[in-house]
């Protein structure tokens, strides 16, 4: 969506921050009287001071530094003091506010930088009106309009330039990115002060008056609903005010059915869940099981995919042509979000207007949930969208804002709904679990010349659950000539989602792990039969869609990070290096793994280097940096350990205990280089994720010749 | 009930089983003390009695008792509080946040008995402490220019 700059937007904006200010996480309201809004973005007052709007959800990405960085070097402020205040949800205003799809910069990079540029353009024809001089003849910095040795502050300018007509942004002149200033340099993040000191509100801190504390009891297995509860036992327990049955919505995903409990504190509404017994109706969801799903996808083993998918060439004639043909098994089981800080919204309903404050990575989806749930017109809903405590893909639903909703209009009062940990994790939208049945062919000069996928996944109906699915362009199709894709769905009733880098965050360690064995089966060094499994520069796929990619670029972070690991290196006994490239979300990037595995099977991961190109602009390295090393370390301990694994219909594990992550003691160094090549800015909250596990299992491969094909892997198989 | 709160008594309105982490968010409205798993996993939760770093979902406020209760609302008031809350702005440590209170106060009893802690002396310090986005690398080099400042 285009950002229009109009008075219409100055009338919306001006609204919205009204709302928008709560929690004391913002600067005191801007009123009409002495605002001089330019735009939905930006705010000049007489005074000088400047305020930059951050629309987009905040998960920790850095988003609401990185996106007002952008508008206040086109504005020329002075970003040591300009003031950023975050928005309620408003895609009229706003454009897409989605902390999701590593999509924030490539939408919004050049049109903040547009909302910017036509703010100093007001300020500059103002002042160029007040002094009498051409525009031309003016310069700016630092907030301050420049002529010759006069010089004035932008509030002087203000009123008079939030009189003016708003320039037509398509026409705005933006800086010479040689020019930059702030683009491009170490930024702390905005919130970070109040982070240290323990006043930043989180949607799990949102105090309303009036309001009660709720837990949502549901059962574990999908589907099932409340056939009767012992409710007077529980509302005979301490703190307790209520309790009553949800009896939820029939549709798949939509408010599920349980009870909910009204009380005091959040401690006294999950205490009072011990004394709850509950009679649930059957679900369909009852028959899942993984040892269940094991024996599905080995019974598909051999058989034709149900769901072709994709073919090109003739595999099969390349197959029987091959001077070798190779096939392997790979497997990656569900695992959770688990973001630390747990899924809670607080809400509050009067008549057919509602107020919620959630932390969410995507509120307009909630938005339409919370109005057909409850049968109000979404534009009587106001969403304050408070700094989230973790986002990896799970807030881009909103269950919990549909059952907030819900539960705060029957109990006639706000309600702050608060998950416990148990519940986050039996609850999920889990990234789906699969199989890859892969087959390949090389030729007589160790060059692939054929590839064919089963790929087993889950579903219903025949259809791909959420984010469980694979395109018909994904990598390697367009590389290899003779290539062939399809699927088989297993029966599936849970909830799933994309979690970081979804799909890619398995498809990475498929394809790279498979490929280092057509490498070794080749007698080829792994990061030559990259470089020829690449091929020359060029663009596979569409040029304009999305997941189009160029292997040019692909291969230059390859040969970074191999030049930076020292690739080839001669290493003792039971070390070894892996490597691994992967295109996600628009980003390229590879990574060198070097590990050291003791006689006992322990590995230890020596160092990672990471190369990374999203394009010609860093806007922030602090943040960006952040991002890369996290990603790099959330995938790292997804390796060990992170798996949910199906009984009886639901999920077996319960808290962080049964789910390692990874720890201070386990951090690797990591060494990271960004290739900056002409391109445009993307993303990078998801990119640097998929190539690691793969990169891990080829360096295990490379120390011990044990070739690790299941995620999370087995390490009791590495004992010399 | 009456408890010291960052060098303050304070009156808290709980029964004598109430974690203490809901005393402090939910009666007294000192929300900087985070929630994250309830059962110890995870550190989210880490105050200090006494110095030592504990995990208040897992204190009952009637053992607390007369201890000197420090959270992260009362960081400042340590020299070495501030000169960690500076380097972990300067450095840029957060991604999220959510976890950093707790990671703070760990790191924060970690130099005030040990000024130069080792890379063993962080692991050991830190370890109890989960960060979901990952920043341990940022974490170790904010405590260690704490430790130099």
């Amino acid at each position: 969506m285009t950002v229009e700059i109009s008075r219409r937007n100055f009338l919306f904006a001006s609204a919205a921050l009204s709302g928008g200010l709560y929690l004391g996480l913002s600067p005191e309201p801007v009123t009409a009287a002495e605002a001089g809004q330019l735009n939905a973005f930006v705010v000049i007052t007489p005074e000088n001071r400047i305020r930059i709007m951050a629309p987009n959800p905040e998960v920790g990405q850095g988003i609401r530094t990185s996106l007002p960085m952008v508008i206040a070097e086109e504005l020329d402020a002075d970003w040591a003091t300009v003031e950023i205040v975050p928005t309620i949800a408003d895609a009229k205003v706003y454009g897409r506010q989605v902390a999701g799809g590593s999509q924030a910069m490539p939408t919004h990079y050049e049109n903040m930088r547009r909302v910017g540029a036509a703010a100093r353009a007001m300020i500059v024809q103002a002042a160029a009106t007040a002094w009498g001089v051409p525009v031309a003849e003016l310069t700016t910095r630092g907030a301050m309009v420049m002529h010759g040795q006069r010089r004035a502050p932008y509030g002087q300018f203000a009123a008079a330039a939030a009189a003016l007509p708003a320039p037509d942004p398509a026409s705005v002149k933006v800086k010479d990115p040689k020019d930059f200033r702030l683009i491009g340099t170490f930024q702390t993040g905005v919130n970070n002060r109040t982070i240290v000191a323990g006043k930043q509100g989180y949607g799990i801190d949102a105090v309303v008056p009036g309001m009660i504390h709720a837990a949502f009891h549901k059962s574990g297995v999908q589907g099932a609903k409340v056939k009767s509860a012992n409710l007077d036992a529980v509302k005979a327990q301490a703190g307790v005010r209520d309790a009553f049955i949800v009896p939820g919505t029939d549709e798949y995903e939509g408010l599920a059915s349980g009870v909910a409990i009204l009380a005091d504190t959040t401690w006294h509404a999950q205490r009072a869940r011990s004394a709850l017994k509950v009679e649930w109706s059957d679900s369909p969801a009852a028959f899942q099981s993984s040892a269940a799903w094991a024996k599905m996808a080995a019974e598909a083993r051999g058989k034709a995919p149900a769901m072709p998918i994709h073919a090109a060439g003739d595999v099969g004639s390349a197959m029987t042509g091959a001077a070798k043909r190779l096939s392997a098994t790979y497997e990656y089981p569900f695992i959770p979000h688990v973001p630390l800080e747990p899924i809670n919204c607080t809400a509050h309903v009067v008549g057919d207007k509602v107020e919620i404050w959630a932390p969410t990575q995507n509120p307009e989806p909630g938005r339409a949930a919370v109005a057909k749930t409850l049968g109000v017109p979404p534009e009587n809903i106001t969403i304050h969208m408070l700094r989230v405590g973790g986002g990896f893909g799970r807030r881009l639903q909103n269950d919990y804002m549909v059952e907030a909703a819900w539960i705060a209009r029957a109990a006639g009062r706000p309600v702050k709904l608060t998950w416990t940990r148990e519940d986050d994790v039996t609850q999920d939208f889990l990234r789906p679990g699969g199989w890859h049945y892969l087959e390949a062919g090389l030729d007589a000069a160790g060059r692939c010349v054929a590839w064919d996928n089963h790929f087993i996944s889950y579903g219903r109906d025949g259809k791909f659950a959420r984010a469980a699915g694979i395109g018909p362009t994904d990598f390697p199709a367009g590389i290899v000539d003779n290539f062939r894709l399809g699927a088989t769905v297993l029966p599936l009733i849970h909830t799933t989602g994309f979690l970081r880098a979804p799909a890619n965050n398995a498809f990475g360690f498929v394809t790279q792990g498979f490929i280092d064995e057509l490498a070794h089966a080749a007698g080829k060094d792994p990061l030559d039969f990259r470089r020829e499994f690449l091929g020359p520069a060029r663009i596979i796929g569409d040029p304009n869609a999305r997941g189009s990619y160029n292997t040019g670029r692909m291969r230059a972070v390859l040969d970074k990070a191999a030049a930076m690991a020292g690739w080839g290196r001669k290493l003792p006994a039971r070390q070894g290096m892996g490597i691994a490239f992967h295109f996600s979300h628009l980003g390229y990037f590879a990574n060198v793994i070097e590990v050291a595995v003791s006689p006992a099977g322990d590995v230890k991961v020596v160092k990672i280097w990471v190369a990374g190109d999203i394009g010609r602009q860093i806007v922030n390295p602090a943040g960006a940096l952040n991002q890369v090393q996290g990603s790099v370390l959330d995938a790292l301990g997804a390796c060990r350990n992170h798996a949910v694994t199906f009984a009886d219909g639901a999920v077996e594990q319960r808290n962080f205990g049964d789910l390692p992550l990874i720890r201070m003691d386990e951090v690797p160094p990591i060494e990271v280089a960004m290739l900056t090549p002409d391109y445009a800015v993307t993303g990078l909250g998801e990119p640097a994720y998929p190539a690691v596990a793969p990169a891990l299992a080829n360096a295990i491969f490379a120390a011990t010749g044990v070739r690790l094909r299941k995620l999370p892997f087995d390490l009791t198989q590495l004992k010399a | 009930m009456k408890l010291n709160i960052n060098g303050k008594p304070v009156e808290v309105a709980a029964e004598p089983d109430m974690p203490l982490l809901w005393a402090l968010r939910d009666v007294l409205g000192m929300t900087g003390t985070k929630f994250g798993c309830g059962a110890s996993f995870c550190g989210a939760c880490t105050v200090q009695l006494d110095g030592e770093p504990i995990r208040s979902c897992q204190t009952p406020v009637s053992a607390v008792g007369t201890g000197k209760i420090t959270t992260i609302e009362g960081l400042s008031a340590s020299a070495w509080g501030r000169k960690l809350q500076d380097a972990w702005v300067a450095l840029d440590v957060p991604q999220c946040g959510y976890c950093q209170a707790g990671q703070l106060l760990a790191a924060e009893a970690l130099l005030r008995t040990t000024p130069k802690p080792s890379d063993a002396d962080i692991d050991a310090a830190m370890s109890g402490n989960l960060c979901r986005c990952a920043t341990y690398t940022r974490i170790r080099a904010a405590i260690k220019q704490a430790a130099v400042s």
